[in-house]
């Protein structure tokens, strides 16, 4: 997705014809001057230049009260996002019940509980304390450690997780301190993320919360290395739809060892082995990074950016894993594999492109989908006017190469920043530093992400924590074919009568990852841009009314 | 009904002068409610003779939604009707959040209602105001008239400019007022004269001075006010003389708080330097 010369007409980069300067300018007058100063830093008009660098995007702030944002917060990160499609923790919501309840499988994440001997599986349950008046004035450790006794007696798990909802915070029941415990007492691993839902600016602080917990608390805890080949963790995939599955075959097929995922379709035993695996891969940057970049530190093992959401991303990803590993069978393995899964894909993409072509996409979700899905929306030649993260960093908008320049502001500072040094028995390079040069100079970026404005065109409109003012302004200036977000903006945006997809759960579709993914968003997405449906919002009376008359006081 | 919540520095002599001055009040035929708002719930020991009851939030704990006044509400000496709050214990919980529904339930259980005919409801708040919770009886109009208890020390001079400030916020809003000053004497120079000064600054009155005598303490040991342990002591009629001042009063401000260099000049001018 380069710079589109033609659009370069007299320095002015058009968007769908029009200036999405002007655009911006009128979003912003409608807001007190403070709030536009402040939101202006967060509309950049994308510009590339030759080096690839791209203008300053303001984010990972706070949001400002009075606007109609789209952020999750720091316990829904941790605990929803991140811990929560794990099936054999048993993870206890440690307050009022309906922060358990609103975070209880609402991402559609899948797991396949047969793989695992025991075959358990928790998510379909909701454990909560349950916090009512009482434990707030006097203090709920207790009944914590009822409920962790009770989930125990009930289930017999491996392994439970606490999670602190806000008021915990305030009358500061010290989690940590029943879970060591609870451990000692029970035997099996128990451990607290203090992921209470104001820390932080959004779920993001939540996200590193639990990166942190399930570095001190699991990985490294099973040293076993396992049979196979080409051993990888692949880090950042949640399975949402079976998006994990998809992966699965395909890694099956090219016979690609998968230690451990984080955390779609994972359990806690394979958390406890990732560090064994020899190459992290990394799905969603922004709630994961933290760990790959604490097991190449601890353990040795390297990782890289990949992408699984497009048939050519995927097949890109494969390429990637098997430059790696540098063996001519698995290179073979992958070309066969993609070779194998093409014919599909470009039969999918004859019958649905000339349906397709050049409608126009919007995508404002996660820290990492909505760069991911331009991958699909190009392919089927759809262009993406406009996309931002909820709750992204700068460099997950322009790339690692700006985190030296990030400023650490005090909400981030709030946030454990754990210090890792390498294990003394069990750190081990994977690959040696010339092997990593070389491989570097072929191509392969290792710790490497160049964030998503780097690969949208010039004048593309990037807008970091949209609003509704300004979702409502996008969609009446440009009335995109598609809108990408979450089940908040999603029936505001219909009622523009613009078709609109959940990126988050996928409504009700999936998976939308890997090959067969990839033909599966072709189709809905398909269907959902042609669809007349949106035609018939306006009732007939109101187009063409049967009668016509004046009030008697208008004449 | 006048509703009276009493404020000052922790460790000041809040609830033996609140009590103290219930029991002249008592003396006088009126009838009182004293409501507990500290997790210790020691602050109506005197005049019940001990810490025989359980508090409301106790009482709430066990016996879940069914709570009856009766459980909660006990007479004292003269008929004065106690209640204690309670808490949780030092270092769990949150004790602010357990004022506020105290409250809310001795409300709801109709403990101010006019059939209880009650003259007063004087509330004892701990120490310091250090969150919403121990805000609540001043809040949505609950007590409609603060009495700052303080000594001619910097800190308790210091604790009762602060709760001033949040009388003001409060006052702002809605009906509570400062009544005045009750000078907790801790025998400092010039301490009648210095408290004086900070009333008159404050915008406010040194309602009374209470002098320094042993007899409070021994009162205390015998888990009694004064005017019930030795009711012809000298220390008695202060109380009395304070339950007097306090039914006869009138004034009601929003007080002035000071700015902590005038609060210090204050100091300089009749304590240290003088």
């Amino acid at each position: 997705m380069a710079s589109t010369a033609n659009a370069d007409i007299a320095d002015k980069h058009l968007l769908d014809g029009k200036d999405p300067e002007k655009i911006k300018q009128e979003m912003l007058r409608d807001y007190p001057p403070k709030i536009a100063r402040k939101r202006a830093k967060q509309i950049v008009i994308n510009k590339v230049d030759k080096d690839q660098n791209v203008p300053e995007i303001s984010s990972n702030v706070r949001t400002i009260p009075g606007l109609i944002g789209q952020r999750g917060c720091c316990y829904a990160g941790c605990k929803g996002v991140v811990l929560g499609p794990t099936r054999d923790i048993i993870n206890i919501t440690h307050g009022p019940i309906g922060c358990g309840f609103y975070s209880w499988l609402t991402r559609r994440n899948q797991t396949d509980a047969s793989t695992s001997e025991d075959g358990h599986n928790f998510m379909p349950y909701c454990f909560s304390t349950d916090m009512q008046d009482k434990e707030i004035i006097f203090g709920g450790e207790k009944k914590l450690e009822q409920a962790i006794q009770e989930a125990y007696d009930n289930f017999h798990p491996k392994a439970i997780a606490v999670f602190a909802t806000c008021p915990v915070g305030l009358i500061g029941d010290d989690i940590h301190a029943v879970s060591r415990k609870m451990k000692a007492r029970l035997g099996i691993n128990v451990f607290g993320f203090s992921c209470e839902g104001y820390k932080g600016v959004s779920q993001s602080a939540g996200h590193h919360i639990a990166n942190n917990g399930i570095f001190k608390n699991v990985i490294g805890n099973d040293d076993t290395v396992r049979e196979g080949e080409f051993k990888l963790n692949l880090l950042g995939e949640y399975n949402i739809g079976g998006d994990a599955f998809e992966i699965e075959r395909i890694f099956e097929k090219c016979g690609i060892t998968l230690v451990s995922t984080f955390s779609g379709n994972s359990s806690i035993d394979d958390f406890a082995n990732a560090h064994t695996a020899d190459l992290n891969l990394i799905m969603c940057h922004r709630s994961i990074n933290y760990v790959a970049e604490m097991m190449e530190t601890k353990f040795g093992l390297p990782w890289i950016k990949v992408n699984f959401i497009g048939a050519q991303a995927t097949a890109k990803s494969l390429r990637k894993i098997a430059q790696y590993f540098e063996d001519p069978k698995l290179t073979e393995k992958v070309e066969a594999v993609i070779a194998g899964e093409m014919p599909e894909i470009e039969n999918a993409l004859q019958m649905i492109r000339p349906r397709t072509k050049g409608k126009r996409a919007m995508m404002f979700v996660g820290g990492s989908r909505a760069h991911h899905y331009q991958e699909l929306f190009t392919e089927m030649g759809m262009e993406t006017l406009s996309a931002g993260y909820e709750f992204g960093h700068r460099d997950d908008y322009e790339g690692r190469k700006v985190l030296p320049d990030i400023k650490v502001d005090a909400d981030s500072r709030n946030i454990e920043e754990l210090e890792i040094s390498p294990d003394q028995d069990r750190f081990k390079p994977r690959k040696s530093s010339e092997e990593l040069k070389k491989l570097m100079e072929d191509g392969l970026a290792f710790s490497e992400y160049d964030g998503m404005m780097t690969e949208m065109k010039t004048g593309s409109m990037i807008i970091d924590d949209l609003t509704q003012h300004e979702a409502d302004k996008l969609i009446e200036s440009f009335k995109p074919d598609i809108f990408c977000a979450g089940i908040k903006e999603k029936y505001a945006v219909q009622k523009h009568g613009i078709p609109m997809k959940q990126l988050h759960s996928y409504d009700y579709g999936g998976p939308y990852a890997g090959f067969v993914g990839a033909i599966n968003f072709y189709k809905d997405i398909e269907r959902m841009v042609n669809s007349r449906i949106w035609g018939f919002l306006k009732a007939p009376w109101e187009k063409n009314p049967e009668l016509a008359a004046n009030y008697v006081f208008d004449e | 009904m006048r509703k009276i919540a009493i404020y000052g520095k922790g460790g000041i002599g809040k609830s033996t002068t609140t009590q103290n001055t219930v029991a002249g009040l008592a003396e006088m035929g009126e009838q009182v409610m004293v409501v507990g708002c500290d997790p210790k719930a020691d602050s109506t020991r005197l005049l019940l003779g001990g810490l025989a009851q359980k508090t409301v939030l106790d009482t709430l704990r066990e016996e879940g939604e069914d709570v009856e006044l009766d459980d909660v509400l006990k007479p004292g000496y003269k008929g004065v009707m106690c209640t204690e709050s309670g808490g949780p214990e030092p270092g769990v919980g949150c004790a602010g959040r357990g004022i506020i529904t105290s409250i809310n339930l001795l409300e709801q259980l109709g403990a101010y209602t006019e059939s209880k005919k009650l003259d007063y409801a004087f509330y004892d708040v701990l120490g310091d105001v250090v969150c919403g919770g121990f805000a609540m009886p001043i809040r949505e109009g609950k007590a409609e008239e603060i009495y700052i208890v303080v000594s001619g020390e910097m800190m308790a001079m210091y604790a009762a400019n602060n709760i001033c400030k949040g009388i003001v916020k409060f006052a702002e809003a809605g009906v509570v007022r400062l009544g005045g000053l009750i000078c907790n004497s801790r025998n400092v120079d010039n301490e009648k004269e210095m408290i004086e000064a900070l009333a008159d600054q404050l915008g406010t009155q040194m309602i009374h001075f209470i002098p320094r005598d042993n007899v409070v303490q021994r009162a205390e040991i015998n888990r009694k006010t004064v005017i019930d342990y030795e009711p012809e002591n000298a220390q008695a009629d202060e109380y009395r003389t304070l339950a007097k001042k306090i039914a006869a009063n009138e004034m009601r401000v929003i007080p002035t708080p000071l700015e902590i260099e005038e609060l210090e000049k204050l100091l300089i001018d009749y304590g240290i330097a003088a």
